[in-house]
């Protein structure tokens, strides 16, 4: 072993690849941030305001509209608890709540591809109707394209919203302040293992269904219980990448105690068998909330005597300012750093 | 979770915490072997909970990080071809070769998969008959016996387009050229629990007795953690060396004796590159001559890839516990998990990406 050189270890460095689009852009994390301050903005988002919230809100006339648009992409297209129809509905209404709008109007664009059956596409649209219908929301417009065989994956599905935000509502990633109890509406990452379940190349069987769910009605129970400041909905990412963005777009440091968390067991089970943290996998019909300290007890109270809040939870609170972190008390009472996904997220080796 | 949480019970790791605190009187170097025992120690936030006197350095036990770069410029220059469909565990694919990884390579048309076992990989090959399967066959002893299983169930139902990139790494050749290095500070070792569930650990016998180091079996989860810490600590308080077991329920002397023999059917030792460290004797597993159709390097001429690494990094004195991540000055700043410098970072089991992952500055905080 004498020829061993150990101070002579070594590491490559390699040439990070830049000039090609790969799946982790896509991801929600920090390469779809990259993506999104890289090239996006300094390009088209010149005269925008860049709050970055799920929502976008302009003024006409002195009334405040948010404004959102959202592509849907998933497979299989029917899933455990859902399907593409309806998260492509829910997705956009949810969106508009994470402003405190209440959703108007959403237009739908399909890309289809050649040879996809009506029978399939009909059980699709009939599924965004019955979303919609629950959401209270109706489809103003559409917009239909087909590409050639292998040019999609059977249905793409593109919604845009506009909802109308009432006087006196002001929320968004960046009014979180220190002393404020931050809330989830109920057990995390759902929808991410019920979908990855789906898949037939995992050989993986569980009853989890996803929580893909229209959560305008809920937002609104929030708001008249008491101030809401911040809202939104982990999807792609997951909490973790939520709670960061906030931290960062508020300047705050927030606390979460792992014990306080819902999760559950199958989803727990699957995240253990699998390599995934639920803090990054997936939720399509839950949000995480940051309330006033004294309005907490009454909002999460509300929360809980809705369809899709009955689980929510108070997880933690914002600690501090000025050093945008999130910490996490973990179950045995260490500490550490949740940070945002990086790419993709990868099944580990062993 | 049955079978988890029992592991993970606050008021047993907070009994394990004092019962080390009073037992240690000095300064003492552990290191854990595996990149899965570092994350977890990370993860739970133990690490910053054990005595101050105790320093964790983190071993080499990430088989990503060790896999040499000229086996992923292999897999590169194997996946991009046309014919070929390139099957992976999942993290290897952010590992980048010399220019570019897996995930660009299929994003410019390559077919990368990603599976679950390698199993799966034989399936898509008899699935697929007009393309040739590819399984990128790395890791310790842990994933050596399933690679070896594909290989013979490939054998024996005669899939023929199949074939395995092989690139496993053993551990007990690893600690040995740790402790043979004049820079050396570990003091005790935590075996891998994961590799000794399958290899057993009798074979750490002779470098206790060579090295007179302390060797514990150690598992996965805070309880099992601490209870290696706390036999290795008991063991350097006392002056002596011993090898024991403190992950019984998964480890026995002998190991998996069916997994053993496959792997043995199927592979042999060879001399085999660390990334970031160099050729060890004997250090690997590489498929034994009669296997040898099976060996994707022959079957696409790619063995005389050879690549040179730069050592712009830190990562071999990290592998060895000379130093942390955080002392590293590329650390959190040009090297950060979306921009890797080294494969350290790159892993999820890797200690740079735990230490960025789960650190950062919580202890300045």
């Amino acid at each position: 072993m004498d020829e061993i050189d150990f101070e002579g270890w070594t590491c490559p460095v390699p040439i990070r690849p830049t000039d090609t689009v790969i799946l982790g852009h896509g991801s929600g994390g920090t390469l779809s941030r990259d993506l999104l301050n890289r090239l996006f903005l300094p390009e088209l988002g010149k005269a925008a305001p860049r709050a970055l919230d799920d929502s976008a809100v302009v003024t006409m006339d002195g009334q405040r509209y948010a404004v959102t648009t959202d592509s849907h992409v998933v497979s299989p297209l029917f899933f455990p608890g859902g399907d593409i129809g309806r998260l492509a509905i829910c997705g956009t209404v949810n969106d508009l709540a994470m402003v405190g709008a209440i959703p108007i109007a959403l237009t739908c664009g399909f890309v289809l591809e050649e040879g996809l059956s009506f029978e399939l596409l009909q059980r699709v649209v009939r599924s965004m109707e019955e979303a919609a219908r629950e959401a209270g929301v109706f489809i103003a417009a559409g917009d239909t394209k087909v590409v050639q065989r292998g040019g999609a994956d059977q249905i793409f599905i593109n919604t845009s919203g506009i909802g109308k935000i009432a006087e006196g509502i002001n929320i968004s990633g960046a009014n979180a302040k220190e002393g404020d109890v931050v809330i989830v509406s109920g057990t995390i990452g759902d929808h991410g293992i019920a979908v990855m379940s789906a898949r037939e190349d995992l050989g993986f069987e569980t009853r989890l269904e996803s929580d893909v769910a229209p959560l305008n009605h809920l937002v609104a129970e929030m708001i008249s219980a008491g101030e809401v400041r911040v809202l939104r909905d982990p999807t792609r990412g997951g909490l973790a990448t939520s709670l960061v963005e906030i931290s960062e777009q508020s300047n705050v440091t927030i606390e979460i105690m792992e014990p306080s968390l819902p999760v559950k067991p199958t989803v727990s089970a699957a995240c253990e068998m699998l390599g995934f943290d639920p803090f990054y996998v997936a939720n399509e019909g839950k949000l995480v909330a940051f309330i006033k300290e004294n309005d907490a007890d009454k909002v999460l109270e509300a929360m809980k005597k809705t369809k899709y809040g009955g689980d929510a939870a108070m997880i933690g609170r914002v600690i501090g300012t000025g050093r945008p972190q999130v910490r996490l008390k973990t179950a045995i009472g260490g500490t550490r750093l949740l940070d945002m996904l990086p790419g993709e997220m990868l099944p580990r080796i062993c | 979770m049955k079978y988890i949480d029992e592991y993970r019970d606050p008021a047993k790791v907070k009994t394990l915490l004092a019962e080390i605190g009073k037992v240690t009187t000095r300064p003492w170097v552990v290191m854990e072997i595996c990149g899965g025992q570092t994350h977890a120690f990370l993860h739970h936030g133990l690490d910053q909970m054990l005595p101050g006197g105790i320093e964790l350095v983190h071993g080499p036990g990430c088989p990503v990080c060790v896999t040499p770069l000229e086996q992923i410029d292999k897999a590169l220059a194997i996946a991009s071809r046309p014919d070929v469909i390139f099957t992976s565990y999942g993290d290897m694919l952010r590992v980048p070769g010399s220019t570019v990884d897996l995930f660009t390579v299929r994003a410019k048309g390559g077919d990368v998969r990603v599976v679950y076992s390698p199993l799966e990989a034989v399936k898509i090959a008899e699935a697929n008959p007009e393309k040739q399967v590819v399984f990128f066959a790395i890791g310790f002893e842990t994933t050596a016996p399933p690679n070896a299983m594909a290989v013979l169930q490939a054998s024996r139902r005669g899939i023929n387009n199949f074939s395995v990139l092989v690139s496993h790494v053993c551990v007990p050749p690893a600690m040995e050229a740790i402790l043979s290095s004049k820079m050396n500070r570990v003091q005790a070792f935590l075996a891998a629990g994961h590799v000794c569930a399958v290899m057993g650990y009798h074979e750490y016998a002779p470098l206790v007795e060579k090295y007179k180091i302390p060797i514990v079996v150690t598992g996965f989860e805070p309880v099992d953690l601490l209870r290696g810490v706390l036999s290795a600590v008991r063991q350097l308080e006392a002056g002596v060396a011993k090898m024991e077991n403190a992950y019984e329920r998964a480890v026995t002397f002998e190991g998996n004796q069916p997994a053993q023999k496959v792997m043995n059917t199927v592979f042999q030792s060879v001399d085999r590159k660390w990334r970031g460290i160099g050729t060890i004797p004997q250090s690997g597993l590489g498929l034994r001559p009669e296997f040898g159709q099976f060996d994707a390097e022959k079957r696409f001429a790619v063995g005389e890839i050879v690549t040179q690494e730069s050592p712009l990094c830190i990562a071999g004195e990290i592998l060895q516990g000379m130093k942390k991540p955080p002392q590293c000055v590329a650390y959190g700043k040009q090297c950060t998990p979306q921009n890797p410098l080294g494969a350290p970072m790159v892993s999820a089991e890797g200690a740079c990406a735990a230490y960025y992952k789960y650190h950062r500055d919580v202890a300045n905080g």
